[in-house]
């Protein structure tokens, strides 16, 4: 890794540009993100109406009352002059119950057959590792958390399941995710957590924001049902 | 986007949560007799907040929101009624002075014809009601200082998908039953003598230009489909929706397949592998991995929330100064 860098800008629309830093995804860009993420917001101030940030850039969306794009441009490279990555502290934690069971993770036996392994084996290796959620979408509070180790890499479901419980913790590739909502889904689902990830009347209304650091924990049933979990099981595809 | 003068901008996550009830509640204005296909709570969006995955959803045809708003004197983005397809009837608890513009969708008070863009009174116990679309799809229905309810980060816009915003907080389309509560009691000053410019362009029919901001990674599709992009026609397709609007056209040709996944804006004009472009719009999901021509300008992202599937379009690339100069002269109309 360069202690330099040199970012792209690129116009994406009337009032939009996109901050290239990388080419490929790697959790060790997550510092630079994260640095270039503080910078504009400070750079770009009440100009700023939106800053969105993911594995290898940032789309910046500023205001177009405030600013041409010439302008634009011009202070988001002062902000990102001299960056230094932020430090592996900038994210906060999470530890993430979660109920690993065949009934609201249908995907775990499968997954434990391919690999010649028993499920605990699957879910010892889930939680043996942080995570780094690189980035927040697909729905609110939904973070795209990795890398999982190459082994248990599983590519996503051919169809996709018309609905996935909210809570259910599922993995596709060598990326792995909470659904935060009950929406359609193709992701390999192992399990489910209690926790809340998007909760309008919590101070915090995002558990995650991007930079995060997770690393899931195996609960029992009668935990997670004490938690407030709902043992529903998922629905079949 | 649209008009943010006054959006409040969510810069945290502990910023507003939505909670709190209206402070100052006016007699109820408006009860929904019947609802349509779809008649949404919409201002000009949820801003501050794309990191943590919550989309921007607001009027697709902000441009007709401002206009209507603008007839009662209230800020461009203030709240209102987005009427897709029509079908919607109301009732006036009290006389309240409204406006409507943007899609004609054959309104009537008490069974009487009203014009497509224009303020009226509704007496108590009078009815509103819009039909079909005759032209455009999406009418605006302005109240008095706007619609008042509990914001949710700063905006009551209303996303399906999300359940945030509307009248019950969760996403959901207005409901018989619903009251509508407008924000003042009649609108300031001189505004009932308002009307609409007679220069507005009417709603968008075949061969409509919109014009497409070019990005960057243009520089992946072959000459010959930036060619045909540009120089033939686009047909709306029917796989149409507040999320995203899909063209049907010559197949664009990208060298470069999937990408890592980037933030979103408005308008994008993403092409999937099967080389049809899907133009990603208010309710669009705040990152993904397709390349991209570029994006509509907000002006022609307004105009295509009003084109009928079967419209054809061109597309007319422009610079991001040019589409500017055009934006601030339309938020300069209202001033």
């Amino acid at each position: 890794m360069s202690q330099s860098l040199s970012p792209r800008l690129e116009t994406v629309g009337m009032d939009a540009l996109i901050v290239r830093l990388f080419d490929a995804i790697d959790e060790a860009h997550m510092p630079w993100i994260l640095a270039a993420d503080n910078a504009l917001r400070e750079r770009l101030g009440e100009a700023l109406i939106d800053l969105v940030p993911s594995y290898t850039t940032l789309l910046v969306h500023y205001d177009i009352e405030q600013l041409s794009q010439l302008e634009a441009r011009r202070l988001i490279q002062q902000a990102l002059h001299g960056l230094k990555p932020a430090s592996t502290a900038a994210g906060r934690e999470h530890r993430i119950p979660v109920w690993y069971d065949d009934s609201v993770g249908p995907e775990l036996a499968r997954i434990a057959e391919r690999l010649g392994v028993d499920s605990d084996e699957i879910v010892r290796r889930h939680t043996s590792r942080d995570y780094c959620a690189f980035a927040l979408g697909f729905s609110p509070g939904y973070a795209f958390m990795g890398m999982i180790e190459e082994a248990l890499a599983t590519p996503r479901l051919k169809t996709p399941r018309q609905k996935v419980a909210a809570g259910s913790v599922g993995i596709a590739e060598r990326q792995t995710a909470i659904y935060s909502m009950r929406s359609p889904g193709g992701w390999n689902i192992l399990g489910r957590t209690a926790v809340k990830l998007f909760d309008r009347d919590r101070d915090e209304i995002s558990l995650f924001r991007p930079g995060d650091r997770v690393r899931f924990e195996p609960i029992s049933r009668e935990a997670f049902i004490e938690q407030g979990g709902d043992t529903t099981p998922l629905e079949e595809r | 986007m649209a008009t943010r003068t006054t959006t409040q901008h969510v810069t945290t996550a502990t910023a507003q949560s939505g909670t709190q009830k209206p402070t100052h509640p006016m007699p109820g204005a408006l009860v929904v007799e019947r609802t349509g296909p779809l008649a949404l709570v919409q201002d000009a969006g949820r801003f501050g907040c794309r990191h943590l995955g919550v989309t921007q959803g607001g009027a697709l045809d902000w441009i007709s929101l401002g206009w209507a708003n603008w007839l009662l004197g209230n800020a461009p983005d203030a709240a209102g009624i987005e009427i897709a397809i029509g079908g919607l009837a109301l009732k006036a608890e009290r006389t309240l002075r409204l406006a409507i513009a943007g899609a004609d969708l054959g309104a009537t008070r008490d069974g009487e014809p009203l014009a497509a863009n224009g303020s009226f009174t509704l007496e108590r116990g009078q009815v509103l009601a819009f039909d079909q679309p005759r032209a455009g799809l999406r009418a605006y229905l302005a109240l008095p200082g706007g619609l008042e309810a509990a914001p949710f980060m700063g905006s009551l816009s209303t996303v399906a998908r999300e359940q945030l915003g509307g009248l019950d907080g969760r996403g959901g389309a207005l409901r018989v039953g619903d009251r509508l509560m407008a924000a003042s009691p009649a609108p300031q000053g001189d505004e009932q003598a308002r009307e609409l410019p007679s220069s507005l362009p009417p709603m968008p029919a075949d061969d409509t230009v919109l014009e497409l901001v070019t990005g960057a990674q243009i520089a992946h599709f072959d000459g010959a489909s930036l060619f045909a992009a540009f120089n033939q026609p686009w047909q709306v397709d029917s796989r149409a929706d507040r999320m995203g609007v899909r063209l049907t056209g010559p197949v664009l040709r990208c060298q470069s397949g999937g990408m890592v996944s980037e933030g979103i804006p408005l308008g994008a004009v993403q092409v999937p592998p099967d080389g049809q472009p899907i133009i990603l719009l208010n309710d669009r999901q705040t990152i993904g991995g397709y390349p991209r021509l570029g994006a509509l300008s907000p002006i022609a992202c307004a105009r295509l929330g009003q084109c009928a599937p079967g419209t054809t379009i061109r597309l007319s690339p422009v610079t991001p100064h040019q589409a500017r100069t055009r934006y601030l002269r339309q938020l300069a109309l209202w001033r």
